[in-house]
């Protein structure tokens, strides 16, 4: 499959700070990315390399098909950008601003316009400086959304929203992948990764920690497994990537590692098992998992 | 009631510790400006000579509108000089320092997470109140100071720095009662500042209309004058007079403006004002969407307020050229220091090749402020989508170069053209006025574009450290420029170092090509590194 975006050994220094440590990601075409990560990780860094707003120290990128620093303004053209903190000029009317950033990339489409600001409950005629935060963003929203581009690039577009406002965002960004577009999300919100992203990519520290789609990460991890048997199961704690194992009576409940379920059910039928609950981890904790510190005692997904 | 100002003094002490450098610039840069002007000004003026420019501002109908004569002594002479431009910097200082710590406040959500916090309702407009009238009275005897180490009368030059401190605090109190009015900070500022504009109208006008004794060195004012706290400031008639009573009515409209805002205050919604925003256009016009119509936009406002200020002065400074011979005949020191700047004996020229430097230099500033604009748009984040556009940087920064130098050469223009009609008018030769001065004005114009040369430098190459550069650059320009440079009586190599001493001095001598040409070509090899660097750099935005 074509890529969109691919990124290698990227790395960028803010004086002695290192914010990107050899960083790689790769976005295929046409697929709702999610870039997720703790704060300060670096997701806002990465896209405004992408964007050639700063310059990278190390690595290769490929964007479209070209060089995000070189060939800037011929690949703006073909794409559409979402600040993480959306700052704009008091004076100015949101739909000034929406129509001065369609213009500035190359033109927007009226009727898309319109019915953007219809879907967001946006006013266009009040002044920037009397919008609240999520107004603001609606405003980079609809002008990004208006816009006929490949590639949206969103740095946590969603931080400020309402809930119905979310449903909107979500039903826009399901419509751009219909459309054939592709798109990068940034966002700490679990529940917007997992309705829309196809894949996700999760940095920590300026290094990749994991990649790939939600199903593949959840077979990287531990399934929660609640039995109950008609006598008392004996050995759990010896089985290879059983862990955290408590018994109360006969209910028994451990968690096991996705890629060891089947020896461990096996072993389990020997006690008479009456009944079994296994819940997949949620994506919340998957998450929590790597962005917490142990995530260096994890297998790798290479390893995998 | 008690419990409404609760944390007060906390909140005051907030906002020193905010303001620990901002204020105690605003003070000592006004103190230090008095003391500079009062060193200029001072000279060993001799009975006949302070008689004579004493009538000066008293029968000349449009040096009243400056100040108001009180009578031929060194200190009423000196109020007449320097009141109205101190005390409108004293007002600045007030209410920018209110709006600051009110409205701005909720602009930026800092007061709901103050006011989240234990303090009362009116807290923060009381703790903005102690520490602006604390600044004012500081201040006001900096200044008291000042005049006692000019060898000035005590008792007048506390009645002078009184009449500061109570426009100062009446500004204080209009601010605050703005601040609940308008809708958005910038707006509770340019409301204030509206009302500055006719408090300073007022008592020229009144002034300008009033009746002149015998011997033309006491002003009666008419009834405008006495409609502004200016007016009221000049009419203690500090180092003459000295009317103490005066303050009261500095007091009486303080209190009353205080107790409106708390009012005000306790009637309206946080972050929101009184009068209503009006809604905008709701699509964009054709003229805004590219990177120069948008500076533009953003610099339209400031662009008509100077390009308003210029064409007054310049009408002004154009008007009293008919008088200039017969002053300088008096005053000798001063015709020494027009025929050094000017370079010739013929005192109208030296004066008009004085005057045009002068605005060329104060247009300078506009230059600098919008290319400073650029900076702030980049660390405060709105520059930041731009960029993700389809503009290449160079066509980003070029939108503020140009907005620069147009901004100034118009400025430039309006500044010999309004010069020389009025002057042309006064002297009763149009046409050679109004040509000389827009020549004069316009060969200025390198001096500028040098200026804006280093600036555009260091934002590619320092872009933290813009702003500092930029204010250093204008001030050794300025301080090293012909006309200081003269009163200063600087060596010739520092009055080289500015720009502007180059600037050929027309109409005093002809325009001659080499420093023009020489200047634009160090202007444009500057905003070429600028640009170059500028490309080549991170932009240098707040962390996402
Ligand atoms: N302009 C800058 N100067 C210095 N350090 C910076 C700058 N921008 C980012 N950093 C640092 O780089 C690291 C990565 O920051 P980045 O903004 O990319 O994180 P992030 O993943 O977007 O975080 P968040 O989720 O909070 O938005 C942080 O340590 C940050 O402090
Ligand atoms: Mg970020």
């Amino acid at each position: 499959m074509p890529t969109a975006i691919s990124i290698f050994g990227l790395v960028k220094n803010f004086g002695s700070t290192r914010a990107l440590d050899a960083f790689d990601m790769t976005v295929w075409d046409n697929e709702v990315h999610g870039f997720l990560g703790p704060n300060g990780a670096g997701k806002s860094t990465t896209i405004r390399v992408l964007l050639g707003l700063l310059r990278r120290d190390a690595g290769e990128i490929d964007l479209l098909g070209g060089d995000p620093w070189r060939d800037a303004v011929a690949l703006h053209r073909r794409l559409a950008y979402v600040p993480d903190d959306v700052k704009l000029w008091p004076t100015l009317t949101g739909g000034e601003v929406i129509d001065l950033m369609g213009k500035l990339r190359g033109g927007l489409d009226p009727a898309r316009r319109a019915e953007m600001l219809d879907r967001f409950k946006l006013d266009p005629t009040k002044k920037c400086g009397t919008y609240s935060k999520g107004n603001r963003q609606k405003v980079a929203i609809v002008a990004a959304f208006a816009s006929d581009v490949e590639l949206f690039l969103l740095d946590e577009p969603t931080s400020g929203l309402d809930p119905l406002m979310v449903m909107a965002f979500r039903e826009t960004v399901t419509e751009a992948r219909r459309e054939g577009r592709t798109v990068v999300l940034s966002s700490h919100i679990f529940a917007d990764v997992e309705a829309l992203c196809d894949r996700i990519t999760i940095i920590r520290q300026g290094k990749t920690v994991q990649a790939g789609t939600l199903d593949e990460l959840r077979h990287l991890t531990r399934t929660l497994i609640e039995v109950e048997t008609e006598r008392t199961v004996d050995d759990l704690e010896k089985l290879p990537g059983v862990h955290a194992v408590e018994r109360e009576g006969l209910q028994t409940s451990f968690q096991v590692d996705s890629d060891e379920i089947d020896r461990v059910l096996r072993h389990l039928v020997q006690f008479g098992v009456k009944s079994l609950h296994s819940a997949p981890p949620s994506l919340e904790e998957l998450f929590m998992r790597h962005y917490g510190d142990e995530v260096s005692e994890q297998k790798k997904p290479e390893e995998a | 009631m008690k419990q409404a100002f609760t944390g007060t003094l906390a909140l005051a002490w907030v906002a020193l510790s905010r303001d620990r450098i901002q204020l105690p610039i605003w003070i000592v840069a006004i103190t230090l400006f008095k003391v500079f002007v009062l060193a200029a000004w001072n000279g060993d003026l001799t009975d006949e000579e302070l008689l004579s420019v004493t009538q000066f501002y008293g029968v000349h109908p449009a040096m009243r509108l400056f100040g108001l004569a009180s009578g031929p002594t060194l200190g009423a002479y000196v109020m007449s000089r320097g009141f109205v431009l101190f005390a409108v910097l004293i007002a600045l200082m007030s209410i920018l320092f209110v709006v600051r710590h009110t409205r701005q406040d909720e602009d930026t959500g800092r007061a709901e997470y103050i006011n989240s916090a234990v303090v009362g309702r009116h807290a923060n407009l009381a703790s903005a109140f102690m520490v602006a009238v604390g600044a004012n009275i500081v201040l006001a005897l900096l200044i008291s100071l000042v005049f006692i180490f000019n060898d000035l009368p005590v008792a007048g030059s506390f009645a002078a720095g009184a009449a500061y401190a109570g426009v100062g605090i009446f500004f204080a109190g209009v601010a605050s009662v703005t601040a609940q009015l308008a809708a958005t900070s910038r707006g509770a500022t340019g409301l204030a500042l509206l009302a500055l504009g006719v408090a300073f109208a007022l008592p020229g006008i009144g002034n300008m209309l009033g009746q002149v004794d015998e011997e033309g060195v006491r002003i009666i004012s008419s009834w405008p004058a006495w409609l502004s706290p200016l007016g009221w400031g000049q009419q203690m008639r500090p180092f003459a007079e000295d009317h103490w009573s005066l303050l009261g009515l500095f007091g009486f409209f303080f209190v009353a403006f205080a107790l409106a805002g708390f009012y005000l205050e306790t009637r309206r919604d946080i972050g929101k004002g009184f009068l209503p925003e009006k809604p905008g256009p709701a699509e964009a016009a054709p003229s805004l969407l590219n990177p120069l119509g948008l500076v533009w936009r953003l610099q339209r406002g400031a662009f008509v307020g100077w390009a308003i200020a210029v064409t007054l002065f310049s009408i002004l400074f154009g008007a009293v050229s008919g008088d200039i011979d017969a002053l300088l005949e008096e005053l000798e020191e001063w015709t020494d220091i027009f025929e050094r700047i000017g370079g010739t004996d013929v005192m109208i020229d030296a004066a008009f090749v004085t005057f045009v430097g002068i605005f060329a230099a104060v247009i300078a500033i506009y230059a600098v402020q919008v290319l400073l604009r650029m900076r702030l748009e980049e660390s405060d984040g709105p520059a930041e989508p731009v960029m993700a556009t389809a503009v290449s940087r160079q066509r980003w920064i070029m939108g503020y170069i140009v907005n620069s130098v147009l901004g100034a050469a118009a400025l430039l223009l309006m500044a010999g053209l309004a010069m020389g009609i009025s002057a042309g008018v006064a002297l009763d030769e149009l046409g050679t006025w109004v040509s000389d001065l827009v020549v004069a004005a316009l060969v200025q114009l390198p001096a500028v574009l040098v200026i804006i040369g280093i600036v555009v430098a260091a934002f590619g190459l320092l872009p933290r450290r813009v702003g500092l550069i930029a204010w250093l650059v204008l001030a050794v320009a300025i301080i090293t420029g012909p006309w200081l440079a003269g009163i200063l009586d600087l060596p010739e190599w520092a009055e080289n170092i500015s720009p502007f001493s180059h600037a050929p001095a027309v109409p005093a001598e002809a325009v001659t090509a080499t420093p023009i040409l020489a200047m634009l070509a160090v202007a444009i090899v500057l905003v070429g590194i600028g640009i170059l660097a500028f490309r080549r750099r991170d932009i240098d935005l707040p962390a996402g």
